[in-house]
């Protein structure tokens, strides 16, 4: 009741917005921004309202962004990951429900991947309209230190443990890993769990049952971390080691870490840091079946992609729709894929061949359209009061600071 | 009469009319109170209200009685925090007060080279706590870092920074290595208000350097020895920043003090009401010490190190 009435007023007042104005929308500052700022430019030049793009530093994102929609001057339109991300603006009826508005428009309902328009929703509604590339996660590698070492890309447990063993006698680090910043941990939880019992189990965390942290497969995943640290999988020294500063690609592109579990923007990272590498010898691949799992051995974990969302107290709620529409054009993807990112819109497929590497973009686009479910990572599909807990149990785990038992016991008590 | 008594009055509550001469009236300070009050009085009011609510940030703060605070007293990691903390705390008073020390005395000399050596201990100071944090965190990478090539020299394992112990050192360190500079700094104005008299007086007693050190400088430094101490630990206690760059509170929650334990609490976990609870006792915890540290050294009594001179 409250919410529609909140929709009504800003509705009306949308309707005042056709005089002219100002959106400001909220994006996350890093090297895509340069396609928002494009399609703001574009968008400006027909319409009334002029939107304003305003860049947060990608560290700062999530704090400003809390800050400002708690605030009066929030902005009007901003990124996020979809799910937990938006949940507490939702649960504080800030934001526009646009499940009627994109089941009305055939543009954005037919426009966008299915399975990604719904990963950006909450409870069967829509709030959100894709806006950037897919970033899956993947098992990057190093493709001369396995061709030398006579191995081929794991795609059982039993290859990687092959795998773990031969590079460790030769003194390679198995896995680069930057536990320092402890999502890099996280990826290596949501891939065993998924593997070991299927996406149902964190799905039934994802919607509210923290029961779901004492499934046997929790207990098993968390298990399998353990036997990997002790093992040496990742090497002595990975509590020190930062994704952020260029440490773990590094000891991949240098050749002192055979592997490297991480979002597909691994790729950009390497052409950034090491471009002769990133064209020569990284490889990619899926992460392998674990023995005895239930999971399908297609299914994905990372960010399905980033969404824009409208905030209900926006006065210029029709602009704000009309922009959002504009993701959804083939000019946008166009842009999107010349920057190295695979759109999600539904036409993708036939673009991509104008990609920066091709082959890499073909075969990101396929994991995930073959994909039977895209886990969104999970501290973006839990709220911060659940994530921030989280990612602080994870780097115990790893650390060898709790046991995968009192891991299970510290989710299932957090509240 | 009546004209004459107050004044009478005034003089008999001062020690000595000398004393008098030029002290402003109350209402000089008043710009000062007033700053000091909408910057640290309101806002500490307003955390120590938020303590007893409950309040996510986007919503309006709901009241939550003492739920917060029975909270923070069964809070294992509230615990562990606090304990770092004074850990933290401990080890960095240990490490600096020595060294700050003994460099201030000795800056306070005449020696030819102090002037340029003293310019150059004092750049740490100059420098931004993050630039500093980031700095160390480069030279201490396990992998790529000087650490690596300098380390085995000297028998030290290149992962300090993954070992839970050589984690809270090195932050003591680093924390030490920025801040020394401004405390051999109040040592070294406090070792040259030392007259010159009582080192001439020892040394015609035939008191050597060390006796002269003991018997004077020490002795005569103690009031400075307090407030330097009093600033190290209240720094030392709400030391964040670099927590924030070089350890992120790990490897696990080994380096989670309260300051880094009331940001995640506060702005990544969202739950400002906790971390205001965080916060007031931090704020508690630190003016005791404060207090208590004042208190036993004789500094309240504001007895003059001179005295009987």
């Amino acid at each position: 009741m409250v919410m529609a009435g909140l929709l009504a007023g800003c509705g009306t007042s949308g309707g005042s917005g056709s005089d002219g104005g100002t959106i400001t929308a909220y994006v996350y500052g890093d090297d895509a921004v340069k396609v928002q700022q494009a399609a703001v430019t574009k968008f400006n030049k027909t319409s009334k309202v002029k939107v304003k793009l305003v860049s947060v530093p990608g560290t700062d994102y999530v704090n400003k962004l809390r800050s400002a929609m708690g605030s009066p001057s929030a902005p009007d339109v901003f990124f996020n990951w979809g799910g937990g991300s938006i949940k507490p603006y939702v649960d504080a009826k800030q934001l526009v429900d646009l499940t009627s508005t994109v089941n009305s428009t055939p543009e954005l309902k037919d426009g966008f991947l299915p399975s990604i328009m719904t990963a950006g929703g909450l409870d069967g509604k829509i709030y959100g309209v894709p806006m950037r590339g897919m970033q899956p996660v993947m098992l990057f590698y190093n493709k001369s230190l396995f061709a030398e070492n006579k191995l081929e890309a794991p795609k059982t447990w039993e290859d990687l443990q092959n795998a773990i063993t031969t590079f460790k006698a030769k003194g390679i680090t198995p896995f680069a890993l930057g536990g320092a910043d402890k999502w890099p941990e996280l990826m290596w939880m949501e891939y065993l769990l998924d593997r070991i019992g299927g996406p149902e189990v964190f799905q039934k965390i994802q919607n509210g049952d923290t029961s779901g942290w004492g499934d046997p497969a929790v207990l098993k995943a968390a298990q399998t971390v353990k036997e990997l640290v002790d093992q040496g999988a990742f090497g002595k020294n990975f509590n020190s080691v930062d994704y952020g500063n260029g440490g773990a690609p590094t000891l991949l592109n240098k050749g002192k870490a055979a592997m490297h579990l991480m979002g597909s923007w691994e790729y950009s990272t390497q052409l950034g840091k090491a471009p002769e590498f990133a064209k020569k010898d990284l490889g990619w691949t899926a992460f392998p079946t674990v023995a005895g799992g239930v999971g399908d051995a297609a299914d994905v974990v990372g960010n399905p992609t980033n969404y824009w969302s409208i905030n209900a107290r926006t006065k210029h709620k029709d602009a704000a729709i009309a922009f959002l529409k504009t993701m959804a054009s083939q000019d946008y993807a166009k842009a999107l894929v010349d920057n190295g990112d695979i759109p999600t819109t539904s036409n993708a497929a036939s673009m991509l061949s104008t990609s920066p590497n091709p082959q890499f973009a073909n075969d990101q686009y396929s994991l995930v359209q073959k994909a039977p479910s895209f886990t969104l990572s999970w501290d973006q599909a839990l709220e911060s009061k659940y994530a921030t807990p989280l990612l602080t149990e994870i780097s115990k785990l790893f650390a060898g600071k709790s046991t995968p038992e009192q891991f299970v016991t510290a989710m299932k008590a957090v509240k | 009469m009546s004209h004459h008594t107050p004044h009478v009055k005034t003089r008999g509550g001062r020690k000595t009319a000398v004393g008098n001469v030029g002290r402003p009236p109350v209402s000089w300070a008043l710009p000062g109170i007033l700053f000091f009050a909408v910057f640290a009085i309101v806002p500490l009011a307003i955390a120590v209200y938020l303590s007893f609510c409950q309040w996510d940030g986007l919503n309006s703060p709901t009241p939550a009685g003492l739920d917060n605070w029975t909270r923070l007293f069964k809070d294992p990691e509230f615990r562990q925090a606090a304990w770092l903390s004074l850990l933290l705390t401990t080890v960095s008073w240990a490490f600096q007060t020595p060294v700050a020390l003994l460099l201030g005395v000795w800056a306070a000399g005449r020696q030819r080279s102090r002037a340029v050596l003293s310019a150059v201990f004092f750049i740490p100071l100059l420098l931004s706590t993050t630039a500093i944090a980031m700095l160390f965190h480069a030279l201490l990478d396990p992998n790529f870092g000087v650490i690596t090539e300098i380390g085995p020299w000297f028998g030290i394992d290149p992962n300090i920074m993954g070992s839970s112990t050589g984690a809270l050192l090195t932050v003591a360190f680093v924390g030490g290595w920025q801040f020394m500079p401004f405390h051999t700094l109040i040592y070294q104005g406090g070792a040259r208000q030392i007259p010159e008299v009582l080192y001439q007086a020892a040394e015609m007693d035939g008191a050597g350097m060390f006796r002269q050190f003991f018997h004077i400088t020490l002795p005569q430094l103690r009031h400075t020895i307090t407030t330097s101490s009093v600033l190290m630990i209240v720094g030392s206690l709400t030391y964040f920043d670099t927590v924030l760059i070089m350890t992120k509170g790990g490897p696990g929650t080994d380096t989670t003090v309260l300051p880094y334990l009331m940001y995640r609490t506060g702005f990544q976990t969202y739950d400002l009401g906790y971390a205001a609870a965080i916060a007031t006792a931090l704020v508690v915890v630190a003016t005791a010490l404060s207090l208590i540290l004042v208190r036993f050294s004789g500094f309240g009594n504001m007895r003059s190190t001179r005295e009987g001179m």
